[in-house]
């Protein structure tokens, strides 16, 4: 016997909960403006200029210490975080420094990145320096321009796709979708304060990229459907095509989230930002595929006769001379 | 019914074959690294067959640790030092007509122009004219019918500019040398593929694998290293005495608290040095011999002619290495600089003269230094959650789709090997982030086979035969997946437009992934059951 997460014959009305699943969607997109707007992002040296400092010892690591050595340098606002990772064994202990941007423009002086390091070494002969990376103000305000413009950008041409691909009113279905996740998403790391940076960008590009994914499959047993039953209500097309394609929708969604848990458990400290916001994506992406996308495209409607021209189209005149 | 042509077939397994080869050498990776580095120092080395492909995968640095850099290029201070060059000019061509334009001094000004006062009002006409007439035409494409000067007059005061068609050319020469400059001195300490490119209007994007610190890499490439010969007008008791126009107070190099007046406009710059190699003097002390090219010659020959017993300074990044009094006419173009060098020191500085001075102050606005140690430990953890996340999907694929599961994974398992031959083909770069992709690839991988399978469940129920319900499958789910599978494409070609770095070997990993999972899933994947069903022939099928 083979495993179905799905039954064969599911009748799921995706209908039924729409005004909770639906305002439960808005409520939590209005949450999420709150929480960006509350809290702000976390933003990581690519967006806000300034210095990470990743430091490794085999002694445990005493943030108020490293504190204490800091701030007689008069760097302004340094973060201290330490670091935890179930693939560190006990004599690995790891802490991320974050300062803020010293000068105008440029990243950090070799003078400063001197002191600190002295600074950290009388406190821990034992400290190593794995990463130091530093972005100068002038560059970080690009970056968050040009990751702007690419989620923007990448959201457009899809839109523009499925609109050549399909009807209109699927597009604005998708887009709808994709701004409700990366809105979740944006809101969750603006909860949980979770360091956003350039790679969180890219997981907003791959969530955006899946989500659609998920969204598109539906889209095509929906465009199907409707030629299949000229005269079923576009409610029940809908729902018929979402519990036709759940059983592929769950599956895809369960192997991805299988891989990227791997990744989130054993992939490492340095990119489980990154790992953690996609498979957020892909779960809210999951969810919106079959809750967002097809609600929006109900209450649009859909032309459903593909063999005459629209009846709206057709100028006025048309029928004054068939009288 | 159900078949594919066997040239199709042969066609398939070829590109199979063609991709795995490609991708095995990343299984040998440091073998296959020592013999590539062998090769290409011209030493014939045998432990790797040469008939096998040995392109690897590049390690992105935050797998193999190193510097990034990234530079902007100060092109505007080559506008002031054309500006100091100018000055002599005119002053020289405005005093041949003494009687017009009266005396003739230069006013402080914004560095990328030069103000110059005349002291007879009257004579402005004229000074405008001759100094006009200094300007050359610019022979560059796209300055094509413009001067290099514009000079604007107001009353006794001349303002002298760069044209707008001159700054370019001057930008575009900037950077060009200051890349020719960077490359070359890395390349003399001779690390292992460094990226030197250019980014932008103004900026050098430098990255060096294996580097201990981005400090190191700054300190090859020097942040100046400008070297001129100055004319001595004094000496100075501080750094902050004022220095009149045209004039500038530097520190001695090597005798604390000296400091000389030195005139900005040099005599000779580091960009007319021809050669310059480590030397003794007289006396033993290590020294560096330099020879100028025939305008910098003449020019030094000309300048120590009129000013024997004067001094003047070389100057090396805004320091003075050594003031010496010109002692007789140095015609040949050669000469040698002493100071208190180590030999280490005279050396260094041989290189340095020799690669040519940067000819604009670099800033940096971005710097990453990541350490070798750390980067293994992402390849480890990465390749850990590889093989976990794949065993995981292999079984879940298994469980649910039986001998199709089966089939899917071989085809999972081509997959990667074709995502890492495309990588070693495109010579692309493999980030953490694109590890990342991978594994998200085979997750989605699947998917394709997923959507197929799931579409021959359905044909099943409507009680087709096995062989018609497989090719509907097939063809009903072709659709979805090239409409879903375009929509990531999209995302992964912007991404991979709009990153750098590690963002960008993220989208290179997910858009090969993509195009390998769709070959997979459609032809291999087909392929498998095409020859299974034509071997078993069965009456039934469970999918």
């Amino acid at each position: 016997m083979r495993l179905r997460l799905v039954p064969d014959d599911t009748k799921i009305n995706f209908f039924g909960l729409s005004k909770i699943t639906f305002g439960g969607s808005i409520v939590l997109l209005v949450l999420s403006i709150v929480a960006y707007l509350a809290f702000g992002l976390n933003y990581g040296i690519d967006f806000k200029g300034g210095t990470t400092i990743r430091t490794e010892s085999t002694q445990s690591v005493d943030v108020g210490a490293y504190r204490a050595a800091l701030d007689p340098l008069g760097l302004g606002d340094v973060a201290i975080t330490e670091v935890f990772d179930p693939g560190f064994g006990p004599d690995r202990n790891v802490a991320e420094i974050r300062i803020q941007a010293q000068g105008d423009a440029e990243s950090i002086q070799p003078a400063t990145m001197t002191a600190i390091e002295s600074a950290l070494t009388a406190v821990d002969p034992n400290v190593q320096f794995a990463s130091v990376e530093s972005v100068g103000p002038k560059v970080s305000g690009e970056l968050i321009r040009s990751a702007v413009l690419s989620v923007l950008g990448a959201i457009t041409a899809i839109v523009i796709y499925i609109w050549l691909r399909f009807e209109w009113q699927f597009a604005v279905g998708g887009i709808v979708a994709l701004v409700h996740d990366v809105g979740l998403t944006i809101g969750l790391f603006a909860l949980l304060q979770i360091k956003f940076d350039l790679a969180i960008i890219a997981a907003l590009l791959t969530i955006v990229g899946y989500s659609i994914n998920d969204t598109v499959v539906v889209f095509d047993r929906v465009r199907e459907n409707l030629r299949k039953y000229k005269v079923m209500p576009l409610i029940d097309v809908l729902n018929l095509s979402a519990n036709e394609t759940l059983s592929r929708t769950l599956m895809t969604s369960g192997t991805t989230i299988l891989a990227l848990l791997a990744l989130l458990f054993l992939g490492g400290d340095v990119i489980r930002g990154f790992v953690f916001a996609i498979t957020w994506g892909i779960v809210v992406g999951t969810y919106s595929s079959i809750y967002i996308a097809k609600n929006i495209v109900l209450m649009l409607g859909v032309k459903r006769d593909w063999s005459k021209k629209d009846p709206r189209t057709v100028g006025k005149y048309a029928d004054v001379e068939s009288k | 019914m159900l078949h594919i042509s066997a040239f199709k077939q042969a066609a398939i397994w070829l590109t199979v074959i063609v991709g795995l080869a490609l991708a095995l050498p990343n299984a040998f990776y440091s073998r296959v690294e020592t013999h590539n580095d062998a090769i290409a120092q011209g030493q014939v080395d045998t432990t790797w067959p040469s008939f096998l492909p040995s392109g690897l995968v590049n390690l992105g640095l935050d797998l193999r640790g190193g510097a990034h850099l990234l530079a902007e290029v100060q092109t505007t201070d080559v506008y002031a030092t054309i500006m100091d060059a100018t000055w002599p000019e005119v002053r020289d061509a405005l005093a041949q007509e003494r009687d017009t334009v009266g005396f003739v001094t230069r006013e402080t000004s914004a560095p990328d122009e030069l103000i110059v006062r005349i002291s007879e009002p009257a004579g402005a006409n004229r000074a405008l004219e001759i100094v006009r007439g200094l300007a050359r035409p610019i022979t560059s494409l796209t300055g094509a019918g413009s001067t290099d000067i514009e000079v604007t007059g107001n009353g006794p005061l001349l303002t002298i500019r760069l044209s707008d068609a001159e700054k370019l050319a001057v930008d575009d020469r900037t950077m060009q040398q200051s890349l020719e400059i960077i490359r070359r001195r890395i390349d003399e300490v001779g690390t292992r593929e460094p990226t030197i490119q250019r980014q932008g209007e103004t900026r050098i994007l430098v990255e060096v694998p294996g580097v201990g610190s981005a400090q190191e890499v700054k300190d090859i490439i020097g942040t100046t290293a400008q070297l001129t010969f100055q004319p001595v007008v004094g000496r100075a008791a501080s750094a902050t005495e004022q220095a009149g126009v045209g004039q500038e107070v530097l520190p001695s190099v090597d005798q604390q608290g000296v400091f000389y007046v030195l005139d900005t406009a040099p005599v000779v710059t580091g960009e007319e040095l021809v050669d310059a190699q480590p030397a003794f003097d007289q006396n033993g002390q290590p020294a560096v011999n330099f020879r100028f090219n025939v305008t910098g010659a003449r020019k030094f020959g000309d300048y120590t002619l009129d000013h024997i017993g004067e001094p003047f300074a070389i100057v090396l990044d805004n320091e003075v290495i050594s003031a010496p009094t010109i002692q007789s006419h140095i015609p040949g173009g050669s000469g040698i600089i002493t100071g208190n060098f180590t030999v280490e020191e005279s050396t260094n500085l041989a290189v340095l003269l020799r690669a040519g001075a940067l000819p604009a102050k670099l800033n940096f606005l971005e710097e990453r230094t990541i350490g070798p140690q750390l980067g293994q430990d992402s390849i480890d953890a990465g390749k850990q959650a590889a093989v976990v996340g794949s065993a995981l999907v292999v079984i879940f694929m298994l469980v649910t789709y039986g001998l199709f599961g089966l089939f899917a994974n071989i085809a999972l398992m081509i997959n990667m090997g074709l995502i890492f031959g495309g990588l070693s083909l495109l010579g692309a770069t493999l980030t953490l982030p694109g590890i990342a992709g991978i594994v998200l690839t085979v997750g989605m991988a699947v998917d394709a086979n997923v959507l197929v399978f799931e579409r021959i469940r359905e044909e099943l129920r409507t009680d087709k035969g096995p062989a018609r319900a497989i090719e509907l499958g097939y063809e009903r789910a072709l659709s979805a997946i090239v409409d879903s599978n375009v929509t990531t494409l999209i995302t992964a070609g912007i991404l991979f437009y709009m990153g750098s770095g590690p963002v960008r070997g993220f989208a290179v990993t997910l858009g090969l992934g993509i195009i390998t999972s769709i070959f997979t899933a459609i032809f291999v994947t087909r392929s498998l059951i095409v020859i299974w069903f034509a071997w078993r022939r069965p009456k039934t099928i469970e999918v």
